[in-house]
């Protein structure tokens, strides 16, 4: 498992970085996600794959019995998932009104505000 | 009490934003609480630079969970000198806002946003844990995201996009960066780190690579070349009383960030890191200065003046000597200041002539003398002319650079100076001195009322000119205090001891 995990991770990058460059909306959307997904599933491996045992301190003891998970990624995972969560909503809705009032899909027509304006 | 005074800056937004939501409906209501606030906030940070001026570093567990198991927040003169000014800002843009900003806007939540805009900005600031960071960095850059979509005009909408994608991306950046050094040295405390790091078992390569994946992060943040090209793009499109904000504040916190972790946990491998940001100084400071010399926009030339002055905060970390950090500290807190104003100033005039374009403006030196005045005095402020507040931060770098002999990273500095003079007064020529071109007789004729907003609109640039004005001509005690703001950080034992209680 510790092995896979990586390579997937690797892929998810890839794959979300490629669908960002590209010129659509929507996989702008798909791209944004994966790419929080990548990030997400780094930390979790980051802190050591341990199956089974969780950081519970028994009644009669001070410290949990090894081997546990170590319980600081998976708090920082959630926070970030939440987070992420967040962002990714309103970009969504960003885009939505974006296509709304654009009237287009591709993001090669978005390059007004780049643009030095000559004749105003 | 002490554990208070570092609290309420961060307790002061958040209740007030709170409070504002309750309001919802009356925007008069919230305007109140505003301005509540903002004069709280400011007296806080004042009671709280002096309190660390006398006693030295102060830190506060969150729940009395002790360091380095819980989150610690950690106020040094640094941080506290940003949360200052960022609440000197944040008053001036709140007074613009109240007759600058269209009522519309006003009632879709803007009080409380821009509250929780300054939370993010004093959490970031005074936080001393890295996964905190990475949150109190996720409030504020909601709250950008939701204030450049406000209102959902066209061009704001475009910049929203570039903006939040960019930013997503840093985030995530960030977040691997957070990772690596959490499973290379186990810890998230900044104090804890900074003892880990200069361990032998530390992992020199592993940390160097976390700490490129920071700098990349921040370095997006902060809009550092190559990764600034967001920022031209979106930071003129909302209006002005946002613009002035986050153009004035955002990327100095990235900065902010940035100097903490690299004085402070990433020290270990100079050899990469000093050459590394002195490229990057260099470059930044050049493109973001010839970028503005091709525009013809008020808000896009002081857009990429930005990009030019975050190279100078960046010079002073790559010298990396007490003087060094001493001047980035002192030009942070200067080019918060004179940035915001130049925004402003650029709203007044818009507001009068409804157009940013310098070809349509002109003329303002006979009709708006004071406001001529104090454009000028900002202008030179960022020029770096002396007796104003641009040149003391520029001198320090510069010295500091001759000290240890680098001479091609001041003489570009030197230089990309003249090339902001030379923006500068194309503002200058084209905005106030020339004649307006064509001259529209609807516009010419200002109701007593418009006569009224105007003159308000006056007030937040006149304070803000009078503290560019303070730091300037009264530049010792700041400048004293930017070199011990500066000692602190490169003194890290201060720092580990004040955390650690060692």
């Amino acid at each position: 498992m510790e092995l896979i995990l990586p390579f997937i991770i690797g892929i998810l990058f890839s794959a979300s970085l490629y669908l960002i460059l590209h010129r659509h909306f929507f996989k702008l959307i798909l791209g944004l996600i994966l790419f929080g997904l990548a990030t997400n599933l780094f930390l979790f491996v980051i802190g050591r794959l341990t199956r089974g045992g969780s950081a519970i301190i028994e009644p009669d003891e001070n410290v949990a019995v090894e081997p546990f998970a170590d319980p600081v990624p998976q708090a920082l995972l959630l926070t970030a998932i939440v987070i992420g969560f967040g962002i990714q909503s309103f970009t969504i809705v960003l885009i939505k009104r974006v296509y709304q009032s654009f009237g287009t899909t591709d993001l090669d027509d978005m390059n007004t505000t780049d643009q030095i304006e000559e004749n105003h | 009490m002490n554990h208070l005074l570092i609290m309420l800056p961060i307790l002061i937004p958040l209740y007030g934003a709170i409070l504002s939501l309750f309001f919802w409906r009356s925007v008069r209501a919230q305007q109140v609480i505003g301005i509540l606030a903002q004069v709280c906030l400011l007296i806080a940070s004042f009671m709280l630079l002096f309190d660390i001026n006398e006693n030295g570093i102060r830190t506060t567990q969150v729940g009395s969970w002790p360091a380095p198991f819980g989150i610690t927040l950690v106020a040094d003169l640094f941080s506290a000198m940003i949360v200052i000014t960022g609440s000197i800002t944040g008053m001036a843009v709140y007074l613009f806002s109240i007759k600058g900003l269209d009522k519309a806007r006003q009632t879709f939540g803007y009080y409380p946003v821009l509250l929780v805009l300054q939370l993010g900005v004093s959490g970031a600031c005074l936080t001393g844990d890295l996964f905190n960071l990475f949150v109190w960095f996720e409030v504020l850059l909601i709250c950008c995201f939701v204030l450049i979509a406000l209102g959902g005009t066209k061009p704001q909408l475009e910049g929203a996009i570039k903006y939040v994608t960019i930013n997503f991306l840093a985030t995530n950046f960030l977040l691997v960066g957070i990772g690596v050094v959490y499973g290379t040295l186990g810890s998230l405390n900044l104090a804890e780190l900074a003892v880990l790091v200069r361990t032998p078992a530390a992992h020199p390569a592993l940390i160097n690579m976390a700490g490129m994946f920071f700098l990349i992060a921040f370095g997006i943040k902060a809009a550092i070349f190559p990764l600034f090209f967001w920022l031209p793009a979106s930071y003129h499109t909302p209006p002005i009383a946002i613009s002035a904000f986050i153009a004035g504040i955002i990327t100095k916190v990235g900065m902010y960030a940035l100097i903490r972790l690299f004085t402070l946990v990433f020290v270990t491998d100079q050899d990469l890191t000093i050459p590394l940001f002195t490229v990057l100084a260099g470059f930044t400071m050049v493109i973001g200065v010839l970028g503005a010399a091709s525009q013809n926009d008020f808000r896009k030339i002081l857009s990429f003046h930005i990009v030019s002055q975050i190279g100078y905060m960046l010079m002073g970390l790559a010298l990396f000597t007490p003087l060094a950090i001493a001047g980035s500290i002192y030009f942070i807190i200067h080019n918060i200041m004179v940035k915001t104003n130049l925004f402003l100033i650029s709203g007044v005039v818009a507001h009068r002539h409804g157009t940013f374009a310098l070809k349509k403006l002109g003329g303002l030196y006979l009709q708006q003398p004071l406001l001529s005045v104090l454009f000028f005095i900002s202008a030179f402020s960022l020029a770096g002319i002396p007796p104003f507040s641009g040149f003391w931060g520029k001198f320090m770098l510069a010295k500091a650079g001759f000290e240890i002999d680098s001479f091609v990273i001041v003489l570009v500095s030197l230089a990309v100076s003249l090339m902001t003079i030379f923006s500068m007064t194309k503002i200058w020529n084209e905005v106030f001195w020339k004649k307006k071109p064509v001259v529209d007789p609807l516009l010419e004729v200002m109701t007593e009322q418009e006569q009224r907003h105007n003159r308000l609109l006056h007030l937040p640039v006149v304070i803000m000119t009078v503290f560019i004005l303070f730091i300037g001509l009264y530049a010792e005690p700041v400048v004293a205090m930017a070199q011990l703001a500066a000692e602190q950080l490169l003194n890290s034992e201060l720092y580990i001891n004040a955390v650690l209680k060692r």
